[in-house]
Protein backbone atom coordinates (compact mmCIF):
# COMPACT_ATOMS: atom_id res chain seq x y z
CA UNK A 1 0.00 0.00 0.00
CA UNK A 2 3.17 2.12 0.59
CA UNK A 3 3.71 2.23 -3.17
CA UNK A 4 0.38 2.55 -4.04
CA UNK A 5 -0.15 6.01 -1.60
CA UNK A 6 3.00 6.74 -3.15
CA UNK A 7 2.16 7.03 -6.52
CA UNK A 8 -1.31 8.63 -6.02
CA UNK A 9 0.85 11.40 -3.70
CA UNK A 10 3.22 11.92 -6.25
CA UNK A 11 0.94 12.70 -9.01
CA UNK A 12 -1.27 15.14 -7.24
CA UNK A 13 2.17 16.83 -5.86
CA UNK A 14 3.51 16.94 -9.67
CA UNK A 15 -0.52 18.61 -10.95
CA UNK A 16 -0.22 20.87 -8.15
CA UNK A 17 3.39 22.42 -8.40
CA UNK A 18 2.66 22.99 -12.14
CA UNK A 19 -0.40 24.64 -11.39
CA UNK A 20 1.26 26.78 -8.36
CA UNK A 21 3.61 27.48 -11.17
CA UNK A 22 1.08 28.95 -12.99
CA UNK A 23 -0.33 30.76 -10.54
CA UNK A 24 2.95 32.76 -9.94
CA UNK A 25 3.87 33.25 -13.53
CA UNK A 26 0.08 34.67 -14.29
CA UNK A 27 0.92 37.18 -11.48
CA UNK A 28 4.20 38.20 -12.86
CA UNK A 29 2.47 38.95 -16.03
CA UNK A 30 -0.14 40.98 -14.01
CA UNK A 31 2.55 42.89 -12.73
CA UNK A 32 4.58 43.74 -15.65
CA UNK A 33 1.34 44.81 -17.15
CA UNK A 34 0.02 47.21 -14.45
CA UNK A 35 4.23 48.75 -15.13
CA UNK A 36 3.43 49.29 -18.53
CA UNK A 37 0.10 51.06 -17.47
CA UNK A 38 2.28 53.49 -15.79
CA UNK B 1 -16.19 31.32 -23.22
CA UNK B 2 -15.55 33.19 -19.72
CA UNK B 3 -18.44 31.11 -18.41
CA UNK B 4 -17.53 27.69 -20.05
CA UNK B 5 -14.17 27.93 -17.76
CA UNK B 6 -15.86 27.58 -14.75
CA UNK B 7 -18.13 25.21 -15.37
CA UNK B 8 -15.49 22.88 -16.87
CA UNK B 9 -13.66 23.07 -13.84
CA UNK B 10 -17.02 22.19 -11.75
CA UNK B 11 -16.70 18.94 -14.32
CA UNK B 12 -13.51 18.40 -14.07
CA UNK B 13 -12.92 18.71 -10.47
CA UNK B 14 -16.22 16.16 -9.31
CA UNK B 15 -14.62 13.63 -12.26
CA UNK B 16 -11.28 13.48 -10.44
CA UNK B 17 -12.84 13.20 -7.03
CA UNK B 18 -15.26 10.16 -8.31
CA UNK B 19 -12.35 8.90 -10.47
CA UNK B 20 -10.26 9.03 -7.11
CA UNK B 21 -12.90 7.04 -5.46
CA UNK B 22 -13.55 4.82 -8.12
CA UNK B 23 -9.73 4.11 -8.33
CA UNK B 24 -8.75 3.51 -4.40
CA UNK B 25 -12.20 2.10 -3.47
CA UNK B 26 -14.68 0.46 -5.61
CA UNK B 27 -12.42 -0.82 -7.93
CA UNK B 28 -11.81 -4.64 -7.41
CA UNK B 29 -8.57 -5.81 -6.22
CA UNK B 30 -6.39 -8.19 -8.64
CA UNK B 31 -5.69 -11.29 -7.77
CA UNK B 32 -2.07 -11.07 -8.50
CA UNK B 33 -1.07 -7.78 -8.12
CA UNK B 34 -3.11 -6.92 -4.84
CA UNK B 35 -3.77 -3.09 -4.47
CA UNK B 36 -0.52 -1.76 -6.05
CA UNK B 37 -2.20 -2.41 -9.59
CA UNK B 38 -4.36 0.45 -8.91
CA UNK B 39 -1.41 2.81 -9.80
CA UNK B 40 -2.20 1.71 -13.57
CA UNK B 41 -5.39 3.64 -13.07
CA UNK B 42 -2.87 6.71 -12.80
CA UNK B 43 -0.24 5.77 -14.44
CA UNK B 44 -2.07 4.85 -18.27
CA UNK B 45 -4.61 7.90 -18.81
CA UNK B 46 -1.79 9.92 -18.19
CA UNK B 47 0.37 8.30 -20.68
CA UNK B 48 -2.54 8.40 -22.91
CA UNK B 49 -2.96 12.44 -22.27
CA UNK B 50 1.08 12.90 -23.01
CA UNK B 51 0.52 11.13 -26.22
CA UNK B 52 -2.39 13.07 -27.27
CA UNK B 53 -0.92 16.46 -26.07
CA UNK B 54 2.37 15.26 -27.80
CA UNK B 55 0.59 14.85 -30.67
CA UNK B 56 -1.22 18.22 -30.73
CA UNK B 57 2.14 19.73 -30.36
CA UNK B 58 3.23 17.88 -33.94
CA UNK B 59 0.25 18.80 -35.24
CA UNK B 60 0.74 22.47 -34.07
CA UNK B 61 4.56 22.27 -35.56
CA UNK B 62 3.92 21.03 -38.90
CA UNK B 63 1.08 23.53 -39.25
CA UNK B 64 3.37 26.33 -37.70
CA UNK B 65 6.15 25.32 -40.48
CA UNK B 66 3.84 24.75 -43.74
CA UNK B 67 0.90 27.39 -43.41
CA UNK B 68 3.25 30.43 -44.64
CA UNK B 69 4.18 27.94 -48.06
CA UNK B 70 0.67 27.18 -49.59
CA UNK B 71 1.70 24.21 -51.71
CA UNK B 72 3.64 22.80 -48.29
CA UNK B 73 0.23 23.57 -46.81
CA UNK B 74 -2.07 21.70 -49.62
CA UNK B 75 0.37 19.11 -49.97
CA UNK B 76 -0.23 18.52 -45.68
CA UNK B 77 -3.89 18.82 -46.22
CA UNK B 78 -3.60 16.13 -48.26
CA UNK B 79 -1.05 14.12 -46.43
CA UNK B 80 -3.70 14.35 -43.09
CA UNK B 81 -6.84 13.22 -45.55
CA UNK B 82 -4.14 10.30 -46.77
CA UNK B 83 -3.47 9.08 -43.19
CA UNK B 84 -7.35 9.20 -41.80
CA UNK B 85 -8.15 6.92 -45.65
CA UNK B 86 -5.17 4.25 -45.24
CA UNK B 87 -6.40 3.94 -41.49
CA UNK B 88 -9.85 3.17 -42.15
CA UNK B 89 -9.19 0.93 -44.87
CA UNK B 90 -6.41 -1.12 -44.45
CA UNK B 91 -6.81 -2.45 -41.34
CA UNK B 92 -10.08 -4.12 -42.47
CA UNK B 93 -8.00 -5.58 -45.61
CA UNK B 94 -5.06 -6.87 -44.16
CA UNK B 95 -5.92 -9.11 -41.10
CA UNK B 96 -5.22 -10.46 -38.68
CA UNK B 97 -2.81 -7.24 -37.82
CA UNK B 98 0.43 -7.58 -35.87
CA UNK B 99 0.12 -7.84 -31.83
CA UNK B 100 -3.75 -8.64 -32.09
CA UNK B 101 -4.19 -4.52 -32.93
CA UNK B 102 -7.80 -4.03 -33.75
CA UNK B 103 -8.75 -2.56 -36.93
CA UNK B 104 -11.47 -0.13 -35.16
CA UNK B 105 -9.26 1.09 -32.74
CA UNK B 106 -6.66 1.73 -35.96
CA UNK B 107 -9.65 3.20 -38.01
CA UNK B 108 -10.32 5.56 -34.76
CA UNK B 109 -6.98 6.79 -34.75
CA UNK B 110 -7.12 7.64 -38.39
CA UNK B 111 -9.71 9.41 -37.83
CA UNK B 112 -8.74 11.51 -35.17
CA UNK B 113 -5.98 12.28 -36.68
CA UNK B 114 -7.22 13.97 -39.84
CA UNK B 115 -9.77 15.52 -37.75
CA UNK B 116 -7.41 17.05 -35.05
CA UNK B 117 -5.35 18.13 -37.80
CA UNK B 118 -8.23 19.78 -39.85
CA UNK B 119 -9.80 21.19 -36.49
CA UNK B 120 -6.51 22.67 -35.48
CA UNK B 121 -6.29 24.21 -38.42
CA UNK B 122 -9.47 26.24 -38.19
CA UNK B 123 -9.46 27.37 -34.53
CA UNK B 124 -5.73 28.77 -34.41
CA UNK B 125 -3.82 31.02 -36.67
CA UNK B 126 -0.63 30.94 -38.23
CA UNK B 127 0.48 33.04 -35.28
CA UNK B 128 -1.60 31.17 -32.31
CA UNK B 129 -0.75 27.60 -33.58
CA UNK B 130 2.74 28.49 -31.99
CA UNK B 131 1.60 29.34 -29.09
CA UNK B 132 -0.60 25.94 -28.75
CA UNK B 133 2.44 23.92 -29.62
CA UNK B 134 3.95 25.10 -26.83
CA UNK B 135 1.28 24.81 -24.41
CA UNK B 136 1.06 21.39 -25.56
CA UNK B 137 4.41 20.48 -25.11
CA UNK B 138 4.98 22.16 -21.25
CA UNK B 139 1.46 20.14 -20.30
CA UNK B 140 2.63 16.81 -22.03
CA UNK B 141 5.96 16.69 -20.40
CA UNK B 142 4.17 17.23 -16.79
CA UNK B 143 2.29 14.17 -18.05
CA UNK B 144 4.82 11.89 -19.45
CA UNK B 145 6.81 13.13 -15.90
CA UNK B 146 3.82 11.81 -14.43
CA UNK B 147 4.04 8.38 -16.06
CA UNK B 148 8.00 8.25 -15.61
CA UNK B 149 7.32 8.81 -11.63
CA UNK B 150 4.12 6.28 -11.19
CA UNK B 151 5.74 3.65 -13.58
CA UNK B 152 8.78 2.83 -11.44
CA UNK B 153 6.46 2.79 -8.42
CA UNK B 154 4.08 0.07 -9.68
CA UNK B 155 6.91 -1.89 -11.30
CA UNK B 156 9.62 -2.10 -7.67
CA UNK B 157 6.72 -4.14 -5.53
CA UNK B 158 5.43 -6.10 -9.04
CA UNK B 159 9.10 -6.82 -10.27
CA UNK B 160 11.06 -6.00 -8.00
CA UNK B 161 12.99 -3.83 -9.47
CA UNK B 162 12.72 0.25 -10.03
CA UNK B 163 13.70 0.47 -13.88
CA UNK B 164 15.10 -1.71 -16.44
CA UNK B 165 16.48 -0.52 -19.60
CA UNK B 166 13.53 -2.39 -22.03
CA UNK B 167 12.52 -0.75 -25.16
CA UNK B 168 9.28 0.80 -23.70
CA UNK B 169 11.22 2.55 -20.58
CA UNK B 170 13.41 3.93 -22.67
CA UNK B 171 12.06 5.36 -25.68
CA UNK B 172 9.28 6.67 -22.98
CA UNK B 173 12.38 8.97 -21.14
CA UNK B 174 13.56 9.23 -24.57
CA UNK B 175 10.47 11.11 -25.53
CA UNK B 176 10.75 13.08 -22.28
CA UNK B 177 14.21 14.48 -22.72
CA UNK B 178 13.40 15.53 -26.05
CA UNK B 179 10.30 17.20 -24.90
CA UNK B 180 12.14 18.88 -22.33
CA UNK B 181 15.08 20.24 -24.39
CA UNK B 182 12.12 21.46 -26.69
CA UNK B 183 11.00 23.31 -23.92
CA UNK B 184 14.66 24.59 -23.00
CA UNK B 185 15.74 25.51 -26.50
CA UNK B 186 12.41 28.06 -26.42
CA UNK B 187 12.98 29.27 -22.83
CA UNK B 188 16.75 29.87 -23.57
CA UNK B 189 16.94 31.00 -27.22
CA UNK B 190 15.74 34.52 -28.01
CA UNK B 191 16.58 34.38 -31.85
CA UNK B 192 13.60 35.02 -34.36
CA UNK B 193 14.01 31.39 -35.67
CA UNK B 194 13.72 30.17 -32.32
CA UNK B 195 9.86 29.00 -33.02
CA UNK B 196 11.23 27.64 -36.14
CA UNK B 197 14.15 25.63 -34.86
CA UNK B 198 11.69 23.95 -31.97
CA UNK B 199 8.71 23.38 -34.93
CA UNK B 200 11.44 21.35 -36.72
CA UNK B 201 12.44 19.56 -33.21
CA UNK B 202 8.87 18.86 -32.07
CA UNK B 203 8.38 17.29 -36.18
CA UNK B 204 11.17 14.87 -35.13
CA UNK B 205 10.43 14.46 -31.43
CA UNK B 206 6.88 13.15 -32.25
CA UNK B 207 8.83 10.10 -33.73
CA UNK B 208 9.51 8.98 -30.63
CA UNK B 209 5.54 8.54 -29.86
CA UNK B 210 4.45 5.64 -31.89
CA UNK B 211 8.07 4.42 -30.97
CA UNK B 212 6.94 3.93 -27.26
CA UNK B 213 3.41 3.26 -28.42
CA UNK B 214 4.19 0.21 -30.46
CA UNK B 215 7.43 -1.23 -28.92
CA UNK B 216 5.57 -3.88 -26.80
CA UNK B 217 4.19 -5.41 -30.02
CA UNK B 218 7.54 -5.08 -32.04
CA UNK B 219 10.36 -5.60 -29.13
CA UNK B 220 10.29 -8.10 -26.10
CA UNK B 221 10.11 -6.00 -23.42
CA UNK B 222 9.54 -6.04 -19.67
CA UNK B 223 6.78 -3.79 -20.03
CA UNK B 224 2.81 -5.60 -19.79
CA UNK B 225 0.85 -5.95 -22.78
CA UNK B 226 -1.89 -3.46 -23.53
CA UNK B 227 -5.47 -4.40 -22.14
CA UNK B 228 -7.14 -1.86 -24.47
CA UNK B 229 -7.35 -2.01 -28.05
CA UNK B 230 -4.63 -4.23 -28.56
CA UNK B 231 -5.98 -7.90 -28.31
CA UNK B 232 -6.09 -8.12 -24.06
CA UNK B 233 -8.73 -8.10 -22.10
CA UNK B 234 -9.88 -6.68 -18.60
CA UNK B 235 -12.51 -6.66 -16.43
CA UNK B 236 -15.42 -4.53 -17.72
CA UNK B 237 -15.59 -2.65 -13.70
CA UNK B 238 -11.49 -2.13 -14.30
CA UNK B 239 -12.09 -0.81 -17.56
CA UNK B 240 -14.97 1.63 -16.43
CA UNK B 241 -12.73 3.19 -13.49
CA UNK B 242 -9.98 3.55 -16.54
CA UNK B 243 -11.78 4.92 -18.81
CA UNK B 244 -13.10 7.46 -16.14
CA UNK B 245 -9.80 8.34 -14.92
CA UNK B 246 -9.11 9.01 -18.56
CA UNK B 247 -11.88 11.50 -19.21
CA UNK B 248 -10.88 13.11 -15.31
CA UNK B 249 -7.18 13.77 -16.74
CA UNK B 250 -8.20 14.96 -19.99
CA UNK B 251 -10.80 17.62 -18.96
CA UNK B 252 -7.72 18.55 -16.00
CA UNK B 253 -5.22 18.55 -19.20
CA UNK B 254 -7.86 20.55 -20.87
CA UNK B 255 -8.56 23.07 -18.23
CA UNK B 256 -4.56 23.66 -17.61
CA UNK B 257 -3.64 23.70 -21.27
CA UNK B 258 -6.59 26.27 -21.53
CA UNK B 259 -5.20 29.01 -18.66
CA UNK B 260 -1.36 28.25 -20.25
CA UNK B 261 -2.51 29.06 -24.01
CA UNK B 262 -4.33 32.22 -22.49
CA UNK B 263 -0.98 33.23 -20.40
CA UNK B 264 1.03 32.48 -23.41
CA UNK B 265 -1.22 34.75 -25.35
CA UNK B 266 -0.72 37.41 -22.82
CA UNK B 267 3.02 37.26 -22.29
CA UNK B 268 3.58 37.59 -26.31
CA UNK B 269 1.34 40.56 -25.64
CA UNK B 270 3.15 42.33 -23.35
CA UNK B 271 6.63 41.46 -24.61
CA UNK B 272 5.15 43.16 -28.36
CA UNK B 273 4.50 46.04 -26.28
CA UNK B 274 7.48 46.56 -24.21
CA UNK B 275 9.67 45.94 -27.76
CA UNK B 276 7.15 48.94 -28.79
CA UNK B 277 7.83 51.21 -25.67
CA UNK B 278 11.54 50.47 -26.06
CA UNK B 279 11.72 51.55 -29.98
CA UNK B 280 9.79 54.97 -29.38
CA UNK B 281 11.66 55.62 -26.36
CA UNK B 282 14.59 55.41 -28.78
CA UNK B 283 13.48 57.49 -31.56
CA UNK B 284 15.01 60.84 -32.13
CA UNK B 285 13.27 63.91 -30.28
Amino acid sequence: MTFLYAAYAAVWIIHLVYVVNLVRRYTRLRKEIEEIGK
Amino acid sequence: MKRAFPILAIVTAALLSYGLYQALVAAPTDRMQGDVYRIIYYHVPSAWVAFLLFFLNFVASIQYLVRPKPVADRLANWVAIAIGVVLCVVPFVYRPLPGGMEPSALATTGLAITGIYFLIKKLFSELTVDALAVVTAEVGVVYCTIVLVTGPLWARPVWGIWWTWDMRLTSTLVLWLIYVSYLLLRKFSTGSQTPLLAAALAVFGALDVPLVYFSIWFFRTQHPQPVIGGGGSIDPRMLHVMLINLLAFLCFAGLVCWSRYRLEILQREVEETQALEALLDRRPR
